[in-house]
């Protein structure tokens, strides 16, 4: 079986004005496993939403290709091979929660007793059944991402990108929201690539956590986490000794320097931020 | 929340009442309310029909430049070239004194037919539909864009589940903006000649007569015709628009 995704040599080069250009992305190298789940992380500027875009098809790289599933991105695009949530829920407001949930099965053909069911399957999966008809101007923005991811998963891809979903959301939600991400990926054997900003997050659900680094974007490293499959991580996961190891490793790839000169230098600066860390 | 303007109305009104009979204000400045309202009883046959003549017309104008104004909007959307063909025409249109025109078309339709006024109100209609409806089809949100991108949607599915609904909020901008425009022009266009019927038609030869009582209180009927129309097209937007984002 062919990888999810392969991305060889990819770079994007974005033209500005008077000859000027921006590398986002310089030289990738990278391939998921199907049914694997991988971070992307790194501060602003890195290229991973790019990478994604790339990968989506909704860009094209500069040089070198990108497949997913053995086809071009383009293909696999058109095949929808994919299923996409971005950090914005992105639901259309005049259609009700059961219509933005459809709108992937409406436009690919699907009739409407089939769109229904699959709708009212995917609203119990990730608990929203009871707001079935109501609109997205109704719900708490926790409640619109559920229905964005339900409406990625609405064609069961075997591939899932994911752009920050859960970006806006507070801490408490965010945790919830990751603990129905994994159960679902190991109900469905989906492969993500999930964007992320947070080193917590990119541990508890990944496979292998891809840091990033910015100017131009490349892959800095790639941290493999040992922390068992999608259908053991629970709650207790984030308690656990192997959890934090796996974040101060990846707290390690992102900054460049070991751990313990890490934590001097944010002592110094009195508070740890991941944007504007400077790379040694 | 409705008692306090009708509150404000009735002070207003009293206020005024006093000040006419208190400073004797002569009829041909300010007539005083109770005038207004005794003549406003008394020629409400008149009133009523002026109201549907003018109305009528505002109506035909709307709905003609409304449709017209939704066509070329979304022509202009699809087609680039178009758009840009005709930017000078529309700008020129929205800038003429419309009722200027009033004299022209009666000449070119005969006096004797509402056409010249209906055509007064269906221009008047029109550019702002046009602009509001425009503008309302090119804004879609990127999220929405690579949604349908993601989706491998063609152009025509995402016009239909994207554009067109997205469009509908500024649409109806462009309609309540358009109602009172259509009342005032083809009222405003009776001035210039025509039919004898009509709102705007009897407030002239109203004041013509030195009734100015009489005069006012056709103008509270076309007031009243204003406020329907307004209301109206308010309370269509608002079921529209009752999912959309503020």
């Amino acid at each position: 079986m062919s990888d999810a995704v392969t991305v060889s040599a990819a770079s994007k080069i974005f033209p500005l004005a008077r000859g000027q250009q921006v590398v986002a992305l310089e030289v990738i190298d990278l391939t998921v496993a199907p049914g694997e789940f991988v971070s992307l992380i790194g501060p602003s500027g890195c290229g991973k939403s790019t990478l994604l875009r790339l990968i989506a098809d909704l860009d094209q790289p500069t040089t070198g290709s990108i497949e997913v599933f053995g086809k071009t991105a383009r293909q696999a695009r058109i095949d929808q091979d994919y299923g996409i949530a971005f950090q914005q829920a992105g639901l259309l407001p005049w259609r009700t929660v059961t219509g933005n949930i459809e709108l992937p099965l409406e436009l690919h053909g699907v009739g409407k007793a089939a769109r229904r069911a699959r709708a009212a399957e995917l609203l119990a999966l990730v608990g929203l059944s009871d707001f079935a008809d109501r609109y997205p101007d109704q719900l708490s923005g926790g409640m619109q991402q559920r229905v964005a991811i339900a409406r990625s998963l609405a064609e069961s891809p075997e591939l899932l990108l994911m752009d920050e979903p859960f970006g806006a959301l507070d801490e408490m939600t965010r945790e919830r929201m990751q603990n129905e991400l994994v159960r679902l990926c190991a109900e469905t054997g989906a492969a993500v690539v999930f964007v992320t900003h947070s080193i917590p997050e990119a541990v508890f659900l990944s496979d292998r956590v891809v840091v990033m680094s910015p100017r131009p974007g490349r892959i800095r490293e790639i941290v493999p986490v040992g922390l068992g499959s999608a259908g053991n991580r629970d709650d207790g996961l984030r308690e656990a000794s192997g959890f934090f190891a796996a974040v101060r490793a990846v707290r390690e790839a992102l900054h460049g320097v070991p751990a313990a000169e890490v934590r001097e230098a944010e002592t110094r600066r009195g508070v740890e931020t991941l944007r504007g860390v400077e790379t040694q | 929340m409705i008692l306090a303007p009708v509150i404000l109305g009735v002070v207003v009104l009293v206020l005024w009442q006093l000040a006419v009979v208190g400073f004797a204000i002569k009829p041909y400045v300010l007539p005083s309310p109770t005038a207004i309202g005794d003549q406003f009883v008394r020629a409400f046959g008149t009133i009523w029909s002026g109201t549907r003549v003018t109305g009528f017309n505002a109506l035909v104008g709307l709905l003609l430049g409304a449709v017209l104004g939704i066509l070329f909007a979304i022509v202009s959307a699809l087609v680039r070239v178009f758009d840009e063909v005709t930017l000078p025409v529309v700008t020129a249109l929205a800038v003429v004194p419309i009722v200027a025109l009033a004299p022209v078309l009666y000449t070119m339709f005969g006096a004797g037919a509402e056409t010249g006024r209906q055509l007064i109100a269906a221009l008047a209609v029109f550019i702002p539909v046009y602009v509001n409806t425009l503008r309302g089809l090119r804004q879609v949100r990127p999220v929405h864009r690579d949604l349908m991108r993601a989706y491998a949607a063609s152009s025509w599915q995402a016009t239909r589940t994207v554009t067109l609904p997205g469009a509908i909020p500024f649409l109806f901008t462009g309609l309540r903006i358009a109602s009172s425009l259509a009342v005032i022009s083809a009222l405003i266009a009776e001035y210039f000649g025509g039919p004898v019927a009509g709102l705007g038609k009897s407030i002239t030869s109203a004041a013509a007569y030195s009734n100015y009582a009489l005069a006012y209180a056709f103008v509270l009927g076309s007031i009243a015709l204003g406020l329907v129309f307004y209301l109206l097209t308010l309370a269509l937007e608002k079921f529209a628009t009752r999912h959309s984002p503020a």
